[in-house]
Order: C-alpha cells, then structure tokens, then sequence
C-alpha cells in the first residue's frame, strides 16, 4: 500500500485531513459550489462528500465538454463552478478550451484524476495520459500534478484564487501518488 | 405533433419575433454559426452570449447561467446539427429541471453554413420525440409562427425546462457577428448584473 494511500486513510477516520477532504473544504472556501463531473474511480470519495453536502450542487453530465459549458455559463451568470473528470476525458476537451475557455477569458478550474502512470494496466489509458500535458501546454494553460497530501491545499488554493484573478483556466492533476490511484486487482 | 405537419419558418423572423417578446432582461445564448448571427442581426442586447466555437454548447452553457441566476429566464437558441453533437446534455437538464431555461432547436436538416450537407438526423429523427425520450416532457414544434410565439409566452411562466423546436428554411444567416470573445462575455455580465463596467 502506497504512504499517501495510508495517509488518506488515517485521514478518513479522524475526519477531514484525506485528500478528498482536503479539495471539498478548498472548493467551499473559495465559493465554488457548482460540480459538474463524469465520474472516475479513484474520485469517488470525492464525489460521494460533494453530493452529501448541501453547500455543493454536485450533478453528472454526458460529456466532460458539457460539464465546462455549465461551468463557463455559470462563472458569467456569477456562480463560480469547477469540473471533475479523468485524464481520458481530458483528452475530449481540446476544442471547448481552444474555442471558449481560452478565448472568453474564463477561469475554468478543472481537477483531473490521473489514469496512465505508477501502475497503469490499461494501455489505452497510457497513451492518452501522454496527450495531456501537451495540449494543456499547447495552450500555455496553467497546470500543476499534485503528488503530495501536504501540499495539495496550498496549491489548491492558490490556484483557485489565479484562475479567477487572472480569468485564465486551470488543470489540477490528482496524481497516484496523492490518491493512490487505480491498480489492476482482479 | 409530427414535423411533418409544421411550417416551414425563417430562423431571423423567428429570432425577432423572440427578442420582440423579452422585457425582463433575460438571457439569451446564441449558439455557434448562423444561429447566434441571426440573433446578433435581431438587434444586439447586453444580455445576449454569442458562441464563436464549441459547438453543441449553448444548451450547457445556458444551463449554467440557469443555474447561477435562477430567478432570469434563460433561452438557448441552437441548431439541429449542433445539438446532435451534444445530446446528453438534454437528460442532464432533465434531470436538474431548471424551470427558467428555455430551449429553442432551429432544425433545418442541414449543416447551412459548411455548404448544406443534411445531418446524420435529417429523413430519420425527430428532435422532440428526442428531447422528450431524454425526459424533457415539455417539448414542442412550433406550428407556425404564432403557434411559436404562444409556446414562448407559456415557456416564461412554465414550472419546468421548455425545449421548442421550430423547422425552418435554408437560409444564412442575415449577418455576422463581431469575434470579439472577450468583450462579449464581459458585455453579456454587465448585461447579467454580475459586474460594473470599469
């Protein structure tokens, strides 16, 4: 078992120091209540405390590009949202940053769970990992892989506040390393 | 109703007849291509979102605007061969049942402006048997013009989501709109009250 999965355990129990209660106290300080998301495994927790806290509108869509036109629409209506999906979906989402996030100026805050390293047993998965990075780079959009519990609130944070300051998008890539990620088990 | 049995429309009639109908500032989304040109040439409101891309968004972003000033009434206008690109977002607003969005389908069976290909959709589908096979169950055709327009005013005090599908001709769009993204979405949120202009 990986140290950061044991950490979040230990998290769990005593409450709130897990790094899915980490993200959920980050969004609700800095007033992002609206949570579109195509599910993933490893953000399950993440989602199960969303849904069970009514400061959150936490709802599924169809596609990761619809969650970010929710998400965009509401930032202009003055709600501010952010989108949680899985490096494959990601991968759908090059037209929608390069034809409205990008260039309306809206700070989209997006938390990607990422599939294809540390232990990957799909290859498809792999491969579309690697497309990630490029096109978030392609871009020049910020991007940051948290790979550790003690510094996810700081860079949670910090990137929220200069999504929304500087009306520029954002990508968090929730690395195995920080959720212990998806492991091939049956 | 059957599409059979509906009027063929002209989407710049259609878009003024719309706008002539709006006194509450509400919201409009104009979704890529002809669609949002046609709203631009109804005559421009700051309360208008015009998409320069990202096509099949307008229904979700206008959800999000719904969603974030839920006492506006919210219209998305978007074209047939748009939504066909993003039609779970018809069961996502089902689902969520903002009774403010108001959902117009401009169907002429063809991709207009990329030279009048039909749509996948054109001789087989039925784009309110769609919508309300999604759970939309408060979706209509418009029989003609007048029938449209009485569909609107009961889409404004409807106690759910309201989808209007109107058949229309195979004309372009009357204008074209500014590309200036960033002024329109900063425009569209003085319109919404969000911000002050500096």
């Amino acid at each position: 078992m990986a140290i950061a999965e044991q950490r979040t355990q230990a998290g769990q129990a005593s409450g709130d120091n897990s790094w899915h209660g980490i993200v959920l106290q980050t969004l609700k300080r800095n007033e992002i209540s609206l949570i579109p998301y195509v599910p993933d495994r490893v953000l399950t927790p993440l989602i199960k405390s969303l849904h069970a806290d009514p400061f959150f509108t936490t709802f599924a869509t169809a596609r990761e590009e619809e969650a970010v036109g929710i998400v965009s629409g509401a930032w202009m209506g003055g709600r501010r949202g952010a989108v949680l999906m899985q490096t494959s979906g990601f991968a759908t989402l090059a037209n929608v940053l390069a034809s409205l996030a990008v260039p309306y100026q809206i700070p989209l805050i997006m938390f990607v769970s990422e599939r294809g390293t540390l232990g990957e047993f799909n290859y498809g998965q792999s491969l579309v990992c690697r497309t990630m990075r490029p096109v978030l780079d392609s871009l020049a959009l910020e991007h940051h892989t948290i790979t550790r519990l003690d510094e996810l609130e700081f860079i949670t944070d910090r990137s929220i506040k200069q999504a929304v300051t500087t009306q520029a998008p954002v990508a968090l890539i929730l690395n195995p390393l920080l959720t212990g990620g998806k492991v091939f088990d049956k | 109703m059957n599409t059979r049995n509906t009027k063929v429309m002209n989407r710049f009639d259609v878009t003024s007849r719309l706008i002539g109908k709006l006194k509450h500032e509400e919201a409009v989304i104009g979704g890529i291509g002809n669609t949002n040109f046609d709203l631009w040439s109804a005559g421009h409101r700051p309360q208008n979102f015009y998409m320069l891309g990202s096509m099949g968004l307008a229904f979700p972003i206008a959800l999000g605007v719904a969603l974030a000033q839920p006492d506006r009434r919210v219209f998305a206008l978007e074209g047939d061969g748009s939504l066909l690109m993003q039609l779970g977002a018809l069961s996502t607003i089902a689902t969520l049942k903002p009774k403010n969005l108001i959902m117009i389908v401009m169907d002429n069976g063809i991709y207009q402006i990329t030279g009048a290909q039909p749509t996948p959709a054109a001789s087989v589908a039925d784009i309110v048997a769609i919508a309300a096979g999604s759970g939309l169950s408060n979706s209509t055709w418009a029989a003609d013009e007048e029938d449209f327009e009485r569909l609107v005013d009961a889409a404004m005090s409807a106690a759910a989501p309201s989808l209007i599908a109107v058949r229309i001709d195979d004309k372009p769009g009357v204008g074209t709109t500014r590309r200036d993204p960033v002024q329109i979405r900063e425009r569209f949120m003085h319109g919404l009250g969000v911000r002050e202009p500096l």
